[in-house]
């Protein structure tokens, strides 16, 4: 303990020294990106795993020289999974230099963060902020609540479900359905779509429960597992992330729950260590936009460092997407501004992380590109290298979603500049 | 919406094992969802558990709370630093060693908090007493936070236990929860022997009700309250050990739980074991309960023959399932509690 905390009062000492030494020059010279995701609390599991993403990233791109020649840098911000936090946080970041923002964990966060960069905007011509949202899924965000300056890398809830429920379609063990979902404007759009398209495609499945739990604050979900037992259903859909996912499974494996889980986060921090123990092989399913064991060789390789440095998994592959496309909208640019950079990104088309061409759609900000569903269990280790966790099990896929089939429509009336 | 102009008429449909229940020309259909009888056991044995776990926490801030007259907000922090020092001596010297010491380490700082704190700050009044504790919670928060992070920590439930216990219809009991039972029992038998057998019992039984008659008497009272605090932290802790591997072992898992064991202590009756106990287990069941149940407002009133139209206003508040408010019962609780029995369940005396 003291001997730590006298190192770390060290390298402070010496980290302010640094600072004012080359502080100001370092301030002029780096595109600074403020991370706003929980570094705490309940969310912190997932948001650390995002920080190091983009501490990864941030590397790459230094080592390929930046862009506009320019560095990059990525500062980490603590909103614990907030909205209100988040504003201060984003003031937090814009004042220490920064232009761009990301997020991703909560569209509650995500909704407050639009606006917020909307007004901000409004009010500071010419020092425009960009948000780049990485993993924020609420329909509405390119919808009802589109916004210029934002623009989001992942899929979203709408059409993961399309996806999902299209899977689901013409499998008849498919009999009783339950809804589990976080209450909030996210949880709660999933389970108004899911109980839509379910009725379109499959009338004759019946919805046993429907479900909504605080978001990130139940730590026991035995309750609720003994409640889905009860209501007899053979499959669960899920929109949970983080603990809220974690715990959930973990309750399940503690009762002997057998059903298969639809989900969207089961990969994330926690999800596959309670997956193991339900021994539910390759029951449980989740929609991605890449899956480690079925990429490039150039995505392997990726993998492979990612694991070796911080050995975790490569939990956002859209996050690559993000700030790889960011570097060429600079550089295409050749500015950092925040209007012409919006600008080189619409209609931009890149080749993904896993494979394949995506496109932002200049219509809403929306990025395409193919998604995948994997189910989770046992691998041939020959084949597919990459279990999770140290669990011995891993993602495995079983469905390609064409580009085609994830271009929903949209209500999106932009205002541009 | 006609009014039900006849008597209801039940059906009960064998082949589905649903019932429809008719109001005139209004039919409903009751489905039978699953095995009613296995939700509800399994509902009373969480329920039970969870109150069970509140009690070893409720207990101490009751006692603590009657006789010193400090509503320690503290008290939930004890809980939290119970967990990780429990969780850093089982990555040591594994689970059962941590059960043994980590309580007896953090009463120990409990009485040292008590001695060198807030005996100090007992003599400007209340006020700085409760400014002290809701203080003391944030720092302890922020130590262990430097100490072992922001993000949970994984502490494991030991292989020992690691197995399920029995099998009710078809769901599964862990025996590690079967096991939190037997401790939490044990300690509120043990806990209440102690209190009305021992002589130290009666003291501290006397102090609850009448402090200020004891220290007449020449009893250190001092002494008795550093040692109740001691206790009190030390009962949070072992909560803490046992409930750290079952639920999630995190820095705001103090903040999660601190306003629920308010609740306890008010509900119960201030001065009152006995209460806190039945309180703890009332809320328990009640959360548990809660989230089992799917009913609305609007099914209430379908029963009646009157329901409200979809897309009215207020429909979301109509729509409401009881499973949805089943994190503020324990707070509705505790307004009307304080509105109509201010004394509590089981208390007999008002400050």
């Amino acid at each position: 303990m003291i001997a730590s905390s006298f190192k770390r009062r060290a390298t402070f000492a010496l980290a302010a020294i640094t600072s004012v030494w080359c502080g100001a020059a370092l301030a002029q010279d780096t595109i600074k990106i403020g991370y706003i995701d929980p570094l705490s609390g309940p969310g912190a599991t997932v948001g650390e795993v995002g920080l190091k993403t983009f501490q990864f990233l941030v590397e790459e791109l230094n080592a390929k020289g930046g862009a506009a020649g320019k560095k990059f840098e990525v500062i980490g911000y603590d909103n614990k999974t907030n909205p209100q936090e988040s504003l201060i946080q984003a003031q937090k970041a814009v004042d220490a230099g920064a232009r761009i923002i990301t997020q991703g964990n909560g569209s509650g966060v995500a909704a407050a963060l639009v606006d917020w960069v909307n007004k901000y905007n409004e009010r500071n011509p010419g020092k425009e902020v960009l948000y780049l949202n990485y993993a924020a899924v609420d329909p509405i965000l390119t919808n009802d609540k589109c916004s210029f300056w934002h623009f989001r890398w992942d899929a979203n809830s709408d059409i993961k479900m399309e996806a999902l429920t299209n899977y689901m379609k013409p499998k008849t063990n498919i009999k009783k359905v339950y809804l589990i979902n976080q209450d909030y404007s996210f949880g709660q759009s999933l389970r108004t779509i899911a109980r839509t398209m379910l009725k379109a495609k499959r009338p004759d499945i019946e919805i046993v429960g429907d479900e909504l739990h605080p978001l990130l604050k139940v730590t026991d979900f035995s309750p609720y597992i003994a409640k889905i037992k009860a209501s007899g259903a053979d499959t669960v859909i899920t929109g949970n992330w983080s603990q809220d996912f974690a715990l959930l499974l973990k309750a399940a494996a503690d009762a002997g729950l057998n059903v298969e889980w639809y989900t969207y986060y089961a990969g994330g921090t926690g999800g596959p260590t309670a997956i193991k123990q339900t021994g539910l092989n390759h029951k449980v399913f989740a929609i991605v936009e890449s899956f480690p064991n079925d990429e490039l060789p150039s995505a392997r390789e990726t993998e492979k460092a990612f694991r070796a440095k911080y050995n975790t998994t490569v939990l956002y592959p859209r996050a690559f997407n993000e700030m790889r496309m960011l570097a060429a909208a600079i550089n295409k640019a050749n500015s950092t501004d925040g209007a012409k950079v919006a600008q080189a990104l619409e209609d931009m088309k890149f080749e993904v992380y896993g494979g394949g061409e995506g496109f932002i759609r200049k219509d809403d900000h929306q990025f395409f590109q193919p998604m995948y569903i994997g189910s989770f269990g046992d691998i041939d280790k020959a084949k597919e290298p990459f279990d999770e966790e140290g669990t011995g099990w891993g993602w495995r896929q079983i469905a390609k979603i064409d580009i085609k089939d994830t271009m929903l429509g949209n209500t999106c009336k932009m205002t541009r500049p | 919406m006609g009014r039900a102009s006849s008597l209801p008429l039940n059906l009960w449909d064998g082949a589905t094992g649903n019932w429809v229940v008719s109001f005139g020309t209004q039919h409903f259909l009751i489905k039978r969802r699953g095995n009613v009888l296995e939700l509800v056991l399994i509902s009373t044995l969480n329920g039970v558990l969870y109150g069970l776990l509140l009690f070893l926490m409720a207990s101490g801030l009751t006692l603590i709370f009657s006789m010193m007259g400090v509503l320690n907000f503290a008290h939930a922090s004890f809980y939290m630093l119970g967990a990780f020092v429990g969780y850093q001596i089982s990555k040591w010297a594994g689970f059962w060693p941590g059960l043994i010491f980590a309580p007896l380490i953090v009463g120990g700082v409990g009485m040292l908090v008590e001695r060198f704190g807030l005996r100090n700050v007992h003599k400007n009044g209340h006020v700085a007493e409760l400014l002290f504790t809701f203080g003391l919670a944030f720092v302890m928060e922020e130590l262990v936070q430097i100490v072992w992070g922001k993000a949970p920590v994984d502490y494991r439930v030991p292989a020992l236990l690691d197995f399920s216990a029995f099998t009710i219809f078809s769901t599964n009991y862990p025996a590690y929860k079967l096991f939190m039972l037997a401790i939490s029992l044990a300690i509120f038998v043990g806990l209440f022997a102690m209190l009305t057998r021992t002589r130290v019992g009666l003291i501290v039984q006397a102090a609850l009700t009448h402090p200020n008659m004891v220290a007449h008497l020449g009893h250190n009272v001092p002494l008795i309250f550093m040692l109740v605090f001691g206790v009190g932290a030390g009962l949070a802790a072992i909560a803490g050990v046992i409930a750290g591997p079952a639920l999630v072992t995190q820095s705001t898992m103090a903040g999660l739980l601190g306003p629920i064991l308010f609740v306890i202590v008010v509900v119960g009756g201030l001065g009152s074991l006995s209460g806190a106990l039945v309180a703890s287990l009332l809320i328990g069941l009640l959360q548990t309960f809660a989230i089992s149940s799917n009913v609305s407002m609007a099914d209430l009133f379908s029963f009646s023959g009157f329901a409200p139209q979809p897309n009215t206003i207020l429909n979301d508040l109509w729509r409401v399932s009881v499973a949805q408010i089943a994190p503020i019962l324990p707070y509705l609780l505790l307004v009307l509690m304080l509105i109509f029995r201010p004394t509590g369940l089981m208390g007999n005396r008002e400050s």
